[in-house]
């Protein structure tokens, strides 16, 4: 089953996020900071990671340039969550190694096409 | 697939009054001569995901108007704007309007929009730009029958997670793709790093109507990282010319994020149509959820595993049963018992919360309300964790708000009747919480001008509440400031109102079974006394013990524990022994003696002293062991036994036996004899 790390630090959008991709057929494995990311991602392995830029401990940015120095997601699709009003984060993130972003807010049809986009 | 978003809007709505309360805090917190970078990434983040959240489930009101505080704490946060203290009250205005906005939206009513357009305004007005609002800006739709693309991503592509085969399956949803792969990049195998990518391409799409939109969305994540050119095949173009190439440049994709970012949010869930919805809660924070400490979760978890043991050993007995098993059988219903009442407990500590929920917004209260008198007041918190039942702590609210609005309005005087009667210009209001026996008290004391004495009589007089020559001791008359319709205030303020107040708090306060009292000397200030019993309440104890029994002293009121020295006591004729500790005499109540109890020693020298303070005195308490701190559940003697002196209430120790909590106050009453020589002799 292709899982999915989330990570937000708001518990409504990260239960939003993870009810939408189980409802879609994802395993997915949820986090609310790039610290506590990050430790999942090394004990689970993801094919995706969709992640939130403004957390609090580590951030978005970081955990991604984090997850890009691990063997097993070097080549892993991490997605960006981000707002409209974050084109500097954007590329920052790019930057850092993300493959892409989904753009805040979205809906749960659009987070599943944009998914279903990376995972080919 | 359909999800109906409106099952997250609770965790949301929870979520967002907590990132209200932080940014609050956060903003009281903020030296706007010196910005804390941790204090406004806090702030923002606050902001941040309730613009984010409010945006996902609909609330546009809400989005948009986060929207624009958002972009300006950004600027503050990234250091390109100073922040003034206009700004930062208009940004706590905007908490409340905030906190308005999404209870109305919580409970389902009609909103009132207009305050939030109106500092929505300001707020534009600081920014100096009308284009706060994603502007809609019309987008060319320029179809073909054909593009032409040539596709050369910088090498490290691949290290982003941008597989270009997953774009070629893209564009075949567009219409007939046909790729040539170019490979005269591509080093000899030696030299080839296999996590670079050396190829580029040339992509023909045909088919109808293939927007250019759809072609550069299929590359909106690289176009910084690679050469793309879009080349018309077609001639149903809209511009006729000779085959236009034109590189997506960053503008065209900025049009599409922010056609992208403009919440149009028709395709959410239905928020009117929700007839499942449940009954609106009237006041959604005296009914919400409540969050609990993990700890208190693992107790309880814990409790049920071993409740589960309990159960498989009692099974393991009933199975064969013989009589010779009937004491295995006791003690096996006793292990359940003491298990059952451990987790009950447990349970009912869940609905315990640190005080700090009532607390944490007043300070914001005092600094506005004291800009609004022009006083300098300062408010000063203490025991803020201090545990209350959530419903006591709901209503206990009200009657706080109120008595402190009391001590800033009549109590502290302006800075300059301050200054003149020698006080410092700045007052200070101190609200204090903590558990006292069986009770938890919450003071509020101020330095301010203290309770008018005369004219309290004066006025208790005028509305026929005492008769003209009614001898009342001080205390009484500060309590008819409880009465009906009574207040002294000069002025009628919109502070204090119109004197419907004290009456109100008291009967507030007794319909908890509380108390409420105050002491007030002229020209020093006034101290509020709230006292609420809680049979529910979890006291920090530390065990003692005397002989055989093991008493529960209240952690807070240790001041130190010691064994004494010969030298250090003074034997006083007719009364009890005092300690001689530093610069202080302190009188030594044994505690073997209090309680009619046999010790191990009635020697000083084999005892330990336990000093403690009692009501602004400290006296020793002689004991003959020390044993662990533990936090207890305060059993109310009163409803399983009676009301006992020197004894506030008990506790179930871990083993099953019951330890009585001491009262200190009471204690010291009771050996009150000894204490008035005492008294003398210090």
């Amino acid at each position: 089953m292709t899982r999915i790390l989330a990570v937000d630090d708001s518990a409504s959008m990260r239960q939003m996020v993870a009810f939408t991709l189980k409802g879609g057929g994802f395993d997915v494995v949820e986090a609310s900071d790039g610290v506590e990311a990050l430790e999942l991602a090394k004990e689970n392995d993801c094919d995706l990671v969709l992640t939130d830029v403004n957390m609090p401990n580590m951030d978005g940015i970081e955990l991604t340039k984090e997850l890009r120095g691990l063997a097993n997601y070097k080549f892993v699709p991490i997605l960006m969550l981000t707002t409209e009003s974050g084109m500097d984060k954007k590329t920052e993130g790019r930057a850092a190694g993300a493959t892409g972003w989904i753009v805040k807010p979205f809906n749960p049809d659009q987070l599943l096409s944009t998914i279903k986009k990376v995972l080919g | 697939m359909s999800i109906d978003l409106s099952q997250f809007h609770q965790v949301f709505f929870e979520e967002s009054f907590e990132g209200l309360d932080t940014m609050e805090s956060g903003l009281l917190e903020l030296d706007i001569a010196d910005i804390d970078d941790e204090i406004i990434n806090t702030i923002f983040r606050a902001a941040h995901s309730i613009k984010g959240g409010s945006a996902t489930f609909g609330f546009n009101v809400v989005a948009e108007f986060t929207h624009v505080i958002e972009t300006l704490l950004d600027e503050v946060r990234a250091g390109t704007r100073s922040i003034n203290q206009e700004e930062v009250d208009l940004f706590l205005q905007s908490v409340d309007c905030l906190r308005d906005l999404l209870q109305g939206l919580q409970n389902k009513e009609e909103v009132d929009e207009a305050q939030a357009s109106e500092l929505r305004t300001q707020f534009e007005i600081i920014l100096g730009s009308e284009s706060v609002d994603a502007v809609d800006q019309k987008t060319s739709s320029e179809t073909n029958t054909g593009w032409l693309i040539k596709f050369k991503p910088e090498s490290h592509i691949l290290r982003t997670g941008n597989e270009p085969l997953r774009m070629f399956w893209q564009l075949e949803a567009l219409g007939k793709v046909r790729i040539t792969s170019i490979t005269d990049e591509m080093p000899s195998f030696a030299g080839m790093n296999v996590e670079l990518c050396y190829f580029s391409w040339e992509i023909e799409v045909t088919g109808d109507n293939i927007s250019k939109e759809s072609i550069t969305e299929v590359f909106e994540w690289i176009e910084d990282e690679a050469e793309i050119v879009l080349t018309s095949l077609g001639n149903d173009s809209i511009e006729q010319d000779s085959p236009k190439s034109e590189a997506i440049d960053t503008e065209a994709s900025k049009q599409e994020t922010l056609k992208a970012a403009v919440p149009k949010i028709e395709t959410q869930a239905p928020i009117k149509e929700d007839k499942k919805a449940k009954p609106a809660a009237r006041n959604a924070k005296e009914f919400g959820s409540i969050r609990v400490d993990i700890d208190k979760i693992d107790t309880m978890i814990n409790m049920v595993g071993e409740l589960v043991i309990t159960q498989s050993m009692l099974g393991q007995i009933g199975e064969e049963f013989t009589f010779d098993k009937l004491g295995k059988l006791q003690e096996g219903l006793q292990d359940l018992e003491r298990n059952v009442a451990i987790l009950h407990e447990s349970v009912m500590r869940i609905r315990m919360l640190p005080i700090s929920f009532t607390l944490s917004r007043f300070p914001r209260m005092v600094r506005d309300m004291s800009r609004q008198l022009d006083k300098k007041i300062e408010l000063v918190l203490k025991g803020e964790n201090t545990e209350l039942d959530k419903t006591v702590m709901e209503k206990i609210g009200d009657p706080l708000v109120h008595l402190l609005r009391n001590s800033l309005d009549h109590g502290i005087e302006l800075p300059e009747l301050r200054r003149k009667a020698g006080k410092p210009e700045t007052g200070t209001i101190n609200l204090e919480a903590f558990h006292q026996g069986g009770n938890v008290v919450i003071e509020i004391s101020d330095d301010g001008a203290g309770l008018n004495k005369e004219k309290i009589r004066a006025k208790a007089i005028e509305n026929g509440v005492i008769s003209e020559n009614e001898a009342l001791t001080q205390d009484q008359i500060n309590d008819l400031i409880f009465q009906p319709g009574f207040s002294t205030a000069e002025v009628v303020t919109d502070v204090s109102g119109r004197g419907v107040g004290m009456d109100v708090v008291r009967r507030n306060i007794q319909s908890l079974g509380g108390t409420v009292s105050v002491k007030s000397e002229p020209g020093v200030g006034s101290t509020f006394t709230i006292t609420l019993p809680l049979t529910l309440a979890i006291l920090d104890g530390q065990l003692v013990r005397v002989g055989k029994e093991i008493y529960i002293f209240p952690l807070v009121s240790i001041v130190e524990s010691l064994s004494a020295d010969a030298n250090q006591v003074n034997k006083v004729v007719g009364a009890n022994d005092v300690l001689k500790l530093r610069d202080e005499f302190i009188p030594i109540i044994p505690l073997y003696e209090t309680f009619g109890i046999e010790p191990d020693s009635r020697h000083l020298k084999d005892s330990l002293i336990v000093v403690v303070e009692s009501e602004k005195m400290k006296v020793g308490l002689m004991v003959d062991e020390l044993l662990a701190q533990q936090q207890v559940v305060i059993k109310s003697l009163e409803s399983n036994y009676q009301s006992v002196g020197g004894i506030s209430g008990a506790t179930i120790l871990g083993d099953g036996t019951i330890s009585l909590i001491l009262d200190i106050p009471g204690v010291v009453k009771l050996a009150e004899k000894y204490l008035n020589y005492a008294g003398v002799a210090a």
